[in-house]
């Protein structure tokens, strides 16, 4: 069964073709009879495409049930064996309107991330059982148990809480030694000492039938930690996830042709030197190589920035990565794998990060002040002690309460809690921030860099010139341009659509490769295309458009005059990030003249064009010797070394794959306010992380002087310890107050479904 | 005081079941999909299936 293109609004895409030998790793075994696929379905983004796909497949003979997980963006389907087969799901998820893959959870390393996931929540539910039930035993000591009960309770929360803190702690025992098996400290060393030591004490404490024991502290601070850590763990899983099935989906292929004439679809890594592929236009380029037969345009904007396509004749060398915009090519692969230009920009870029020195974050700064004077703080309180002539045991509890009263529980949960909240905040304005240092390096951005072509503007030209112009002539033109893939074809009819205009049919069309198109309607003869084509004069002067000339039979030839467009808000974007003292850089790989404009229409006195990716890298690198702090925001393949240079990054989710990978921060959507409401945030995040670290801190000089003199209970530890954790998660919900979302940026997912109408009626 | 040998245990009890309820919960996947689940329970998926 062959489908036509589905339509989604107006949106054509071809749906997913399975190859036979490799739907088998896909598919599962889901009990006798049945199988189990997955699919990664990036537009059910809705909560009402849950009951549409669910219904849509579920009424298909052979499902037995179709369940949609919302966060992941993906479906669950159980056949029946024989009676259904995984093309016929994608084909009707096609017709539902959604783009759909089959989907390996193992390919894109989520499974890691999902069972680290679970392996935090189980530590944390083991640690707040525990918290609970030593918490209540605790309670009824502290209101006077004495003697043979309290002993009782002592060792009942022994037993609950040693192998709570086996379990649970490890996760912070096994970075502690890690760190320390490094030469390092981090938080992580003082939270192991102090949790340890308090059990083991508690122990000692309740063998010898003592009156305080600190279970209770040390099961409560794992909770109160781990819920710092699983927070911290939950918002790098997330972005992850969103960018690994972006880049899944457009995992890309070739149709290879084989000496005997036959076409056979191969994906894109199993490509050899020698192989010939076709290349529709439309199509991609999967690999460098030459052109054997064939005339066409290709459109280089990702590699080199340039909007204009160029014209390519056989013999002519391509690279991975370009579009095919006029006539069917042939093209003879010379490079795969490792040889091509892209790998050579890969090369560029893991050089590019070596240079870089590593970021270290916020919180394992403390650390390093942090660990040194706890300890040492404990130290004196135990020879102060002595020196006062205390006894061994009396010393040894004092520097131990001293430890415990110091263990950075507040200051664990400190920066993940705002960090995580910032970041949900984003990401439900259709920012994805890859981890928590990128959130900590967006605050200290100076300087921003900016890309041209599909940075600031869309990477798609629109009609500017002549704005007067008959509709028929428009509607012609459209007719003609309607059967082309080329850029400004596209732009033409897109523009005759906005006009609320029906193209013409026009018969006849042919397409001249580097040339324009040619068609008869009503016996005129109809050329789009170059000004050579259509018998124009050239002019010399340069003025950054791109153009088509349009001649219907005798008649003066008209000129179509096209601009890329500015993503909307790209010069409030620029004039906010200025606002708030940044310098902001054009850099681009474009014609000076194009470059300018966009420079001017934004208001960025400084633009470079012409650039190279290696000299784009150059750029990057002589502005961080200088000591700027560059926050690079590009799309392109020959952005993505720049990219890693920068001491942070961002890059739309309409880049490149490689772009994608290399940039810390990804965001969705057409508008470019993007780029400011993540700085904006930023700041907030890390201004507010600092106020939790002076509250957490603060703590701390209040009760060391009460645990150096002896004064702290395991009362007063344990309501120390949870309050200074409650007011530093609070202070951190702040992040989440006020409106940062600027008007007209855009939900998150509106880029991978335009204008969507909601799609009840149609289920 | 003897009273606390049936109410102790039947406080563990009752904290165990939850803690096993819960890690029953997250092995059946119904942690996998928190945004899913929010909108799932305003739908009227009353209706039989077609």
């Amino acid at each position: 069964m062959t489908l036509p293109c589905c339509t989604l609004d107006g949106e054509y895409f071809q749906p997913f073709k399975l190859e036979g030998e490799d739907a088998a790793r896909w598919i599962s075994s889901a009990g006798p009879g049945l199988k189990r696929i997955e699919f990664l379905v990036p537009q059910a983004n809705r909560p009402d495409s849950m009951p549409h796909i669910e219904t849509g497949l579920g009424a298909l003979a052979g499902v037995r049930s179709a369940r949609v997980n919302l966060t992941g963006r993906r479906v669950a389907v159980v056949y029946e064996e024989g009676a259904i087969g995984p093309q016929a799901l994608i084909d009707r998820l096609g017709m539902l309107g959604y783009m759909a893959r089959p989907f390996d959870p193992r390919e894109t390393g989520l499974t890691k991330d999902d069972k680290e996931n679970a392996r935090l929540l189980r530590a944390l539910a083991v640690a707040g059982f525990a918290a609970g039930n030593v918490m209540l035993l605790s309670v009824s000591v502290w209101s006077g148990a004495e003697g043979a009960t309290r002993d009782l309770f002592h060792w009942l929360s022994a037993m609950i809480a040693l192998p709570a803190v086996a379990y649970a702690g490890r996760p912070f025992f096994y970075s502690a030694v890690n760190a320390l098996s490094l030469g390092r400290v981090n938080m992580d060393v003082p939270i192991s000492l102090g949790v340890l030591l308090a059990s083991f004490m508690s122990l000692f404490e309740t063998v010898n039938g003592a009156e305080h024991a600190y279970f209770d502290a040390a099961v409560t601070l794992l909770f109160f930690l781990l819920a710092g850590r699983y927070l911290d763990h939950l918002m790098r899983a997330r972005a992850r996830s969103a960018i690994a099935q972006l880049i899944s989906l457009s995992a890309e292929g070739a149709s290879v042709i084989e000496p005997d004439g036959a076409r056979r679809y191969v994906p894109a890594r199993e490509l050899k030197a020698g192989m010939l592929v076709a290349v529709a236009a439309g199509d991609r380029l999967p690999a460098d190589g030459l052109i054997r037969e064939g005339d066409s345009d290709l459109d280089r904007s990702l590699l080199t920035g340039e909007s204009a396509p160029e014209t390519v004749k056989p013999g002519a060398k391509v690279h991975a990565g370009e579009m095919n915009v006029t006539a069917p090519i042939t093209v003879e692969i010379t490079a795969a794998g490792n040889d091509t230009f892209l790998s050579e920009l890969v090369r560029l870029m893991s050089s590019a990060e070596q240079g870089q020195s590593r970021y270290i974050r916020i919180a394992d700064r403390l650390a390093r002040f942090y660990s040194p004077a706890v300890h040492t703080l404990a130290a004196a309180t135990l020879i102060g002690w002595l020196l006062l002539g205390h006894g061994w045991h009396d010393s040894i509890m004092a520097a131990i309460a001293v430890l415990i009263i110091t263990c950075p529980c507040a200051l664990g949960l400190a920066v993940p809690a705002v960090q995580v909240v910032a970041s949900g905040r984003l990401f439900r304005s259709g920012v994805m921030i890859k981890d928590g240092a990128a959130l900590e390096k967006l605050a200290g951005v100076d300087t921003v860099i900016f890309d041209k072509t599909g940075t600031l503007t869309r990477g798609e030209p629109a009609l500017v010139s002549p704005l007067m112009v008959s509709t028929d002539t428009l509607a012609l033109a459209a007719g003609l341009a309607q059967n082309s893939k080329h850029p400004l074809s596209r732009a033409l009819v897109r523009e005759a659509a906005n006009r609320g205009l029906h193209p013409v049919t026009v018969s006849g069309i042919a397409e001249h490769p580097g040339l324009g198109l040619s068609g008869h309607d009503m016996g005129q003869s109809l050329k789009l295309g170059s000004r050579a084509w259509c018998g124009m004069e050239e002019t010399g002067e340069d003025v950054g458009l791109l153009e088509f000339a349009f001649r219907r039979g005798g008649n003066a030839p008209v000129l179509f005059q096209f601009e890329d467009r500015l993503r909307p808000d790209a010069a409030k974007t620029v004039a906010a990030l200025q606002d708030m003292g940044l310098a902001v850089h054009l850099l681009s790989g474009d014609r000076e003249a194009a470059v300018r404009r966009v420079a001017e229409a934004v208001g960025i006195a400084t633009a470079v064009s012409r650039a190279s990716p290696q000299a784009k890298l150059a750029y990057v690198d002589a502005l961080g010797k200088a000591g700027k702090k560059v926050l690079m925001v590009g799309d392109g393949i020959n952005d993505a070394p720049a990219l890693a240079a920068g001491y942070t990054s961002m890059a739309p989710s309409t880049a490149s794959d490689i772009g994608r990978t290399a940039a810390e921060t990804v965001w969705m959507g057409e508008s470019a306010a993007a780029v400011a409401n993540a700085v904006k945030v930023g700041r907030r995040t890390q201004r507010i992380a600092k106020e939790n670290f002076i509250l957490a801190v603060g703590y701390n000089v209040l009760a060391v002087p009460l645990a150096m003199a002896g004064l702290v209970s395991p009362l007063v530890a344990a309501v120390a310890m949870s309050t200074s954790s409650i007011i530093v998660i609070a202070n951190a919900l702040r992040v989440g107050l006020g409106r940062t979302a600027e008007p007209g940026s855009t939900r998150p997912g509106a880029d991978t479904a335009p204008g969507r109408k909601p799609l009840r009626d149609a289920a | 005081m003897n009273v606390l040998i049936y109410l102790i245990p039947i406080a563990l009890f009752m904290g165990g079941v939850g803690l096993a309820a819960f890690i029953w919960s997250l092995k059946s996947g119904q942690y996998d999909d928190l945004e899913g689940a929010a909108w799932r329970i305003l739908q009227d998926d009353d209706q039989p299936k077609p």
